[in-house]
This record gives C-alpha cells, structure tokens and sequence, in this order.
C-alpha cells in the first residue's frame, strides 16, 4: 500500500461529483463570493459589462448544447432570442404580466420556435441545416416587423422596469444579482443536462446520428429535445436582454450576433460548459476593448476605421482559432493544467 | 398583363445575375466540398472595385472588368492559400465557420477601404435600348443578361475542354481517383476559389450598375444560397435554373405583394421562405445528388 496523492475518489458519487475536493468547493464560494459583491466596488460600467457578459454565456450554454453536444449548427440564435426576448415584452407591456411569470414564458415562446425550425433537422444536417437557421433568423427579424401592431415593428417596444415582488429592478447593481444568479443556474443546469440520459444521448448524435439510431436513440425525439434545450436557454438571455434595456427591438438581435455567438462558442471549445463560459468572457471583453481603442483609432486612421476593426477582428479571431486551436480555448486550459499537475517533474514516481 | 411581363423579364435578367454568383458556391463545394458563405462578399468587393475603376480611376469599361478580374484571381489565390487550405481535411462546421468570419473581413476591409458608404455609378456601364412589343427591357438589365451568358459560357467551354477544368470536374466526381493519377489537387482547390471570386466580382460590377454598391450587396450571397439550395448544391445546370425561376419569382411576388404589406421589404425574406419550403420538402433541390447514407 503506498501513500495516495492528490485527490482519491472512494465511491462513484464522489467520482461523478463536479465538485470533488475541498480546494473545488473552496474556489467555488470564494468566486461566488467575489461575484455577488462585485457592485460594492466595481463602477456601474464593469458591471454592465459584467450583465452583458452574463447575458452572453446564458446564451451560448444554450448554443452549446444544441450546437458542441448535439451537433446541430445553428446560426439563428440571435433570432430566438428574439422571440423569447419579445414574447416576455409584449406579456409585460401589453397584458401586464409580472416579469417573473413573463421571463418563463417567453422562454417557453422561444423553445417552441426552435422546435418549429428545428423540424428541418429530422431530414438534413451540415451546410442544409445551417441554411435552415440562418433563414429562421431572418423569417423571425421580418415577422417581427410585420406585427408592428404587437411589437411596434421597427420603432420597437418600450417594456416597464421588472419588478420582483415589491423589488423594482431599476439599479445596475440590482440588475447585475437577477443577471447572475440566472447565469449560475444555467451553468449549473448546462452542466448536468449533458450528464444525463438525454446529454449522453446528444453526443452519440454529434458522434454518429445513424449509429446513435441504431443502437435505438430516437432522433426525432433527442433532436428536438436539444433544439427546445437550446432555444429556451436563448429565450431566457433574450428576455433579459430586453428588460435590462426597458425596450425591444430588433436592433439588438442583428444576424451577426447569431454568427458571433458560434464564435464565442468556437473559441472557447464546442462540447464543453467550462468552455462555452471562457468563449463568452474573452469574446465579450475583445469586444469591450475594441469599444475603447474604436474612438482612438477612428481619430487616428479614418472615421469609419473602428466599425471595420470591430468587423476584422471578429473575423480574424475565429479563423485563428480555426485554424491553430481548433478546439479552444478550454483545451489549452486543460493542457496547461495537465502540465503543472506534475510539474516541475515530467514523470511520476 | 403587361405589368406581370416586365416584372418576368427584369426578374429573369436579375435571376441570370443571381445563378451566375451562385454557381461560383458549386464549383467550390463540387471540387474542395467547402461550402463558401462569403460568396456575397465577393460580390461587395466586386461592386466597390467597379466603382473605383469605373469613376474613381475613370477607366473604360474593358479595363474595369480586366482590372476587377485580375484582383480576384489575387483574392482568390490568397484566400484559399491562407485560409482554407490549412483547415482542409477539417469537419464541415469548421469549414464554414472559416467562410463565414472571413465574410466579416471582408465586409470589415470593404468598410475600412470604401467607408461602407453608398457609390453610385450607374450609367457608366454601356448602354443598350430594347423593345419587346409593349415591354421595355431596361438596359441594365440586359447588360447583365449578356455578361452573365458569356461568362457562364466561357466557365462551361473551361470546364469541358481545358486540361484544369477537366481535373475539376474530374475532383468533383473523386478526390482519390484524381490524386492517384497526379492531379494536385491542392491546384484544383486554388483554381475552384479563383473561379469563384471572378464570377462574384462581375456580378458585383454588374449589381453595381443597376443600384449602386452599398453593404447591402453581400446580402445577394443569401439569395444565392436560396438558388444553391433549390437548384441543389452540386449542379451547375440547376444554379441556371433555379437563379432564373428565383429572380422571376422574387421580382413578381415583390411587385405585387409589396403594396399589400405594410413594412414592404418581402423581396428580402422571399429566398429564405424558399429555403426553408425547400428545405423541408425537398432537401436536395430540384437537380441535387440525393446523398444515401449507409454505416
């Protein structure tokens, strides 16, 4: 019997256990703790950046399920947030529902759309399925306009501060804690949905749909599920998107987010939730930088100089990552982990 | 009646524009299986190249089109080199993603170099008056008809009788075949993009002419995707056809649905209704290779 190292699992749960070790929980509150009092002393501008960033990994865990585990590429993911975006507007401003009842309802909207253009999936993948969500994308934006007697079209739809009980949502800091508690909660259920029947389901479709249906996986039924999954995650961000803002309109959910958001999801690693959180931070923050040096550089070079760098340098990072680490960038946080893990000696005993 | 047939010919003159930017998407996906999003960026750049020949240089029309030409020959060497070759071999997804960001660099370089403003330069193209009984051909539109033929034409005298084009249709039939009687088929890759940039770039001149390059030409690249798909992605010959029912289609349907709707703009989301009927019914287009998937 020699000594174990490191950490020794005893039983399966512990085994399964995401958190395993007493350093995991320790990191665990001590981030948690760092989160819920970032409005003590971060300025209003990181937290809104904070708000938007959460915003964002809610909707690429969504991605990332329908796109990094189940395979089915969607570049209409700005669209159903749309739709979950406005359907909670339009209960909170026409008909008077309280946010909270409005938030899960107008996800519930948004899934139902993504099952509706997720029917296609039953009969084409790839390239035909892509087409397929961009189209959804631009089929929802156009509805979206049409129904100016609903959604006000255009001109767009002002939406009253949410409202939690007698708890007006109307601080950035208030707003910051509704945005990440839901950020945590979808991690959390991000993470243990792709652990389940269904998630394990989900990858034997990525890996081989027609094995996967062989070894008797309904795909009519797993893929709507992941699209549902995933469409209900983008009408969660949507909603909270929109009532962040008090106001709705299509301009936040421009065809470019959808392919941005894929990015997001590209560079952090497909098929992995730590990865889905880093693409969003680092993609978010590249964002907020070009936001800074844009003025400068504009200034500098020619007026229109930072909307193309803001183009540019969405394109070049995605084709990067492409090209030189295809599988982003949570696999080179698990190499450089596996590194140290033993350094500095290379080989154990 | 005589509304309906002007609508007809100045869709089937737009339809003939739209098949000749979507064939250089076939080409592509039959010899290197890639499918190119930024086929509509081709077009962009085709229309501002136009413009500054055209009035910023003040060159003739001949030298305009020799000009636009060789620049795409250079985009076209240059992005397949550096960005699609290494990725060759990689799933689809990465394939398209790769398109796709490379969309928004050029959509990027297109802002930075031309300001991302909106260029006249209709009336420069040549001119040519038609009368067919009742019904006027606008000479846009007739422009674009001969450009698009000759060029189809030439690209279907290329592929037929010339030694590469026969390796690319050749690599479109079997990669490994090609290979293993010396064809390189990296060759065949960088000839397919070249290809592809020419035909984008001369429907973007040819766009250009008609409304004026702005951003919102890359938006054609959608609809050629719409006419990829109802033609099916892997025929030239449906690319013709499919283009021309699409623009006819398009042109009718806006003409007389527009005044109906309130926000108008149906001819914008008129392909993607197509795509996605097209989609659920008929995934593999009217002339597509129905792909039968055994384990």
């Amino acid at each position: 019997m020699g000594s174990h190292f490191g950490a020794v699992q005893e039983s399966y749960a512990q085994d399964l256990a995401i958190f395993r070790t007493k350093l995991h929980w320790g990191a665990l509150f001590a981030f948690l703790l760092f989160l819920f009092t970032c409005p003590l002393f971060f300025s209003d501008r990181m937290l809104t950046i904070m708000t938007m960033i959460g915003i964002a990994v809610i909707s690429v865990h969504g991605l990332n399920i329908l796109t990094g585990y189940c395979g089915q590429i969607s570049i209409g993911h700005a669209g159903f947030m749309a739709v979950g975006g406005y359907a909670s507007a339009i209960l909170c401003a026409k008909l008077g529902f309280p946010f909270w009842i409005a938030l899960p309802c107008g996800a519930l909207t948004a899934g139902i759309a993504g099952l509706i253009f997720g029917l296609p999936s039953l009969k084409i993948k790839g390239f035909y399925l892509i087409m397929a969500t961009i189209a959804a994308q631009f089929i929802i934006i156009w509805t979206i306009i049409q129904l100016r007697s609903i959604t006000g079209g255009p001109d767009g739809l002002s939406v009253p501060k949410p409202a939690i009980g007698s708890i007006v949502l109307s601080s950035k800091a208030n707003y910051f804690y509704l945005v990440m508690a839901f950020t945590c909660l979808a991690t959390l259920l991000a993470k243990n949905i792709v652990r389940t029947r269904t998630g394990r389901a989900f990858i034997a479709i990525r890996d081989n749909d027609l094995a996967a249906e062989v070894m008797g996986i309904s795909l009519w039924s797993y893929k709507l599920q992941a699209f549902f999954i995933g469409c209900v995650y983008a009408g969660v961000a949507g909603s909270l998107l929109i009532h962040y803002y008090s106001f709705a309109s299509i301009d936040q959910f421009p065809f470019m987010d959808s392919v941005w958001y894929l990015g997001m999801l590209i560079v952090g690693g497909m098929g992995s939730t730590t990865g889905a959180i880093m693409g969003a931070v680092a993609l978010r923050l590249l964002d907020e930088f070009i936001t800074m040096v844009g003025p400068v550089l504009s200034a500098a070079v020619a007026p229109q100089a930072a909307a193309s760098l803001a183009l540019i340098s969405h394109g070049l990072v995605i084709i990067i990552f492409l090209i030189f680490e295809p599988r982003g960038l949570h696999h080179r946080w698990e190499m450089i982990k596996a590194y140290f893990r033993l350094w500095p000696f290379s080989h154990e005993e | 009646m005589n509304f309906f047939l002007q609508l007809v010919v100045t869709g089937f003159a737009l339809g003939m524009i739209y098949a000749l930017i979507a064939i250089g998407f076939v080409i592509i996906l039959k010899c290197s299986e890639a499918f190119n999003i930024a086929q509509g960026h081709f077009v962009l750049i085709g229309g501002y190249l136009g413009y500054t020949f055209l009035v910023t240089f003040g060159l003739p029309v001949w030298a305009t089109l020799l000009l636009a030409i060789l620049t795409a020959i250079i985009m076209g060497l240059l992005i397949e080199r550096l960005i699609l070759r290494p990725l060759v071999g990689q799933p689809v997804l990465a394939v398209i993603m790769v398109t796709i960001a490379l969309a928004t660099v050029l959509g990027g370089l297109a802002t930075l170099i031309w300001g991302a403003e909106y260029k006249a330069y209709h009336g420069l193209l040549p001119t040519i008056n038609l009368q067919i009984g009742s019904i006027s051909v606008p000479s846009e539109s007739l422009i674009g008809l001969i450009v698009s033929i000759v060029t189809v034409a030439i690209l279907m005298l290329f592929l037929r009788y010339t030694k590469i084009g026969l390796a690319m249709r050749a690599t479109a039939e079997d990669l490994q075949v090609v290979q293993s009687v010396g064809i390189k088929a990296t060759t065949v890759y960088a000839v397919s993009w070249v290809i592809a940039s020419i035909v984008g770039v001369i429907g973007g001149i040819l766009l250009g002419g008609v409304s004026g390059a702005n951003m919102e030409l890359a938006e054609i690249g959608l609809k050629a995707f719409a006419v990829v798909l109802l033609g099916g992605v892997n025929s030239i010959g449906g690319a013709i056809v499919a283009g021309i029912i699409l623009g006819m289609l398009e042109n009718v349907a806006a003409g007389y649905l527009d005044p109906l709707l309130p926000g108008g703009g149906l001819a914008k989301v008129f392909p993607f209704i197509v795509m996605i009927i097209v989609l659920i019914f008929r995934p593999y287009g009217l002339f597509g290779l129905v792909r039968i998937e055994r384990i």
